[in-house]
């Protein structure tokens, strides 16, 4: 499982992180050396383990279905970049 | 009489001064204002507010006039940059969100404003907690106060770096893979990460969900319980929030080491391990084996591949967490674009530091179509190896007990350029994140060039009062928690 240059721009892509050729170029060699260790874990038996998610195996807890919160939608939009009468502001996405 | 400087007194000292009337909150929050600006050089704050942090103290003196003796009532307290702030921004050490103001305060600020302490400022740190060096910051590197050309750690530098070189009387930070118990290690203080979900992670931005949990950096284990007792227990807000029955941590300070069982897992005494840190080890065993406990050896097999577990699942978890981050409901959007993905794609490269960038894309590439079993499952297997090691390890004793870092602080910029080198730096603290115990830090002694040396405790689920008893009649025997920086 090599990993290339070409899966560095797909996972850029993926992230949605802007990556220039010289700079996919440095991080895969970066990455190389981390995907080296990582690696390791390929010769370790795990047959027949449960994979673990999460430090304890407890359920999700639920709550009962009724209105807890109000509407604070000035206060979120406060810190965005751009809105407009409560509405976020980004490029046209439908011609 | 003689009188203790106040930026030398325990949490303990100062409620007693502030009640005594010996100081009032305004008196002590100027005080330590004065020690941060003094020691600008470290780099330890972001934010300093101090209108903010004043206004907070007069109501606490108010407070203490009617008679109120909460504790930590009027103590200023320093904060990671994580935890978010109603008024006062919270960058997280990053662009991405450099002029970020929450509308909310996180949990853990909201009850140590009930409780009425006083926020001193927001602590540097590494950007979005991925760090093990307090270098990747957007706001710059923190000097450690032992040698201002060494790292304090990470990703709680600048928390470690405020208590240490006692310009904050104490401070929050969060741990994910070690970065509460690296920092304070290599700053000689102590630090302590609770068991996972006891306390909220509400309102402290996410880095890997499963693995982050906050918890206290201060200058004993004493003060350590203080701080606990207000930052522990359940939040409806935290969907991994425990119900667990609010404890006094102080209640076992007082505990006998008399058949306290401490094991040695000879795995974190092999190769790897700095002779100067293992000595300081050593002759903490000794002291313990002093004080009545007795020891025992364990092995803790599949630790040793901790490091390559931890660097699939807290990446794969940060790629998911920090999707949110896309320029349109907050944080930075670059200044120009052609359309939305570019929007997204710009805002997010000019946003994010190298770091950041790498631990999405590894988080990226190991979720994605192909690869999800071969690394991601096959991670969370090796976790779970290693929670059944730490299981049956604690059928034969109380306490484990081992080098909380391999080696003392290092220079600033010796291991920037490796993210591997910097990676094994955590080869001792990610195996318990990835268990969900908790475990601390404490000084033990220093290594080479004179830096501290941490010794890790790491304890059973929800056992922090003992391991706070284990490590107070340490502290009681012995004085290097009150050593500090010249």
């Amino acid at each position: 499982m090599a990993l290339n240059l070409d899966a560095v721009k797909r996972a850029a892509h993926l992230a949605r992180l802007e990556i220039s050729a010289t700079e996919a170029q440095a991080t895969l060699t970066q990455l190389g050396a981390v995907f080296d260790l990582i690696e390791q874990m390929q010769a370790i038996n795990t047959d027949d383990i449960e994979p673990m998610a999460h430090g304890f195996d407890v359920s999700q807890r639920l709550r009962t279905d009724e209105v807890t919160h109000t509407d604070q939608r000035d206060a979120f939009q406060a810190s965005a970049p751009s809105v407009a009468r409560g509405l976020y502001l980004v490029p046209k996405v439908i011609e | 009489m003689s009188a203790t400087a106040m930026h030398e007194r325990s949490l303990a000292g100062l409620s007693a001064a502030l009640t005594a009337k010996e100081i009032s909150s305004v008196e002590l929050t100027q005080l330590f204002l004065a020690r941060v600006h003094a020691a600008q050089g470290l780099n330890a704050f972001i934010t300093v507010d101090e209108a903010f942090s004043l206004a907070q103290a007069r109501m606490a003196d108010t407070r203490i006039t009617q008679g109120d003796k909460t504790p930590l009532l009027g103590i200023p307290l320093a904060h990671k940059d994580i935890f978010v702030t109603e008024g006062m921004r919270t960058t997280c050490g990053s662009r991405m969100l450099e002029h970020y103001v929450s509308p909310f305060d996180a949990h853990v600020i909201g009850e140590f404003k009930r409780t009425g302490a006083v926020l001193l400022g927001k602590c540097n740190m590494d950007e979005f907690a991925m760090g093990s060096s307090n270098e990747n910051s957007y706001f710059g590197p923190v000097r450690n106060p032992w040698n201002h050309a060494l790292v304090p750690g990470g990703s709680s530098g600048g928390s470690a770096a405020a208590v240490a070189a006692r310009i904050a009387p104490a401070a929050t930070g969060t741990d994910t893979g070690g970065s509460i118990r690296q920092p304070a290690a290599l700053t000689g203080i102590c630090g302590i990460k609770p068991t996972y979900g006891l306390v909220s992670r509400y309102g402290m931005v996410a880095y890997a969900s499963s693995l982050d949990q906050g918890g206290p950096l201060a200058r004993s284990a004493e003060d350590l319980s203080v701080l606990l007792n207000v930052m522990a227990g359940f939040d409806e807000r935290d969907s991994t929030s425990l119900d667990h029955p609010k404890e006094d941590y102080r209640a076992h300070l007082s505990m006998s080491l008399q058949g306290v069982r401490i094991g040695l897992p000879r795995e974190y005494f092999g190769e790897g391990l700095s002779p100067d840190v293992a000595r300081a080890i050593e002759a903490a065993i000794a002291e313990y084996r002093k004080l009545g406990a007795t020891i025992v050896e364990i092995s803790l097999p599949a630790s040793k591949h901790a490091v390559p577990a931890y660097y699939v699942i807290a990446p794969a978890e940060a790629s998911s967490n920090l999707a949110r981050f896309d320029g349109v409901r907050y944080g930075h959007r670059a200044a120009e674009y052609k359309d939305l993905q570019e929007m997204y794609k710009k805002s997010r490269a000019e946003g994010f530091g190298a770091e950041v960038k790498r631990r999405i894309l590894i988080g990226t590439y190991v979720l994605s179509h192909g690869y999800y079993d071969a690394y991601y499952i096959k991670a969370q297997k090796i976790r779970r190896l290693i929670a059944d090691d730490f299981r049956a390890a604690f059928a034969h004793c109380d306490v484990i007990l081992g080098p909380t870092t391999p080696s003392v602080a290092f220079p600033i910029g010796s291991k920037a350029s490796d993210p591997v080198q910097m990676y094994l730096t955590d080869i001792y603290t990610t195996a318990i994140n990835l268990a969900g115990l908790p475990a601390m830090s404490i000084p033990c002694g220093f290594g080479e060039g004179g830096m501290p040396v941490g010794l890790q405790l790491i304890g059973n689920y929800l056992s922090e009062g003992k391991m706070l008893g284990i490590a107070h009649q340490y502290q009681l025997a012995t004085d290097w928690h009150l050593r500090m920086p010249a």
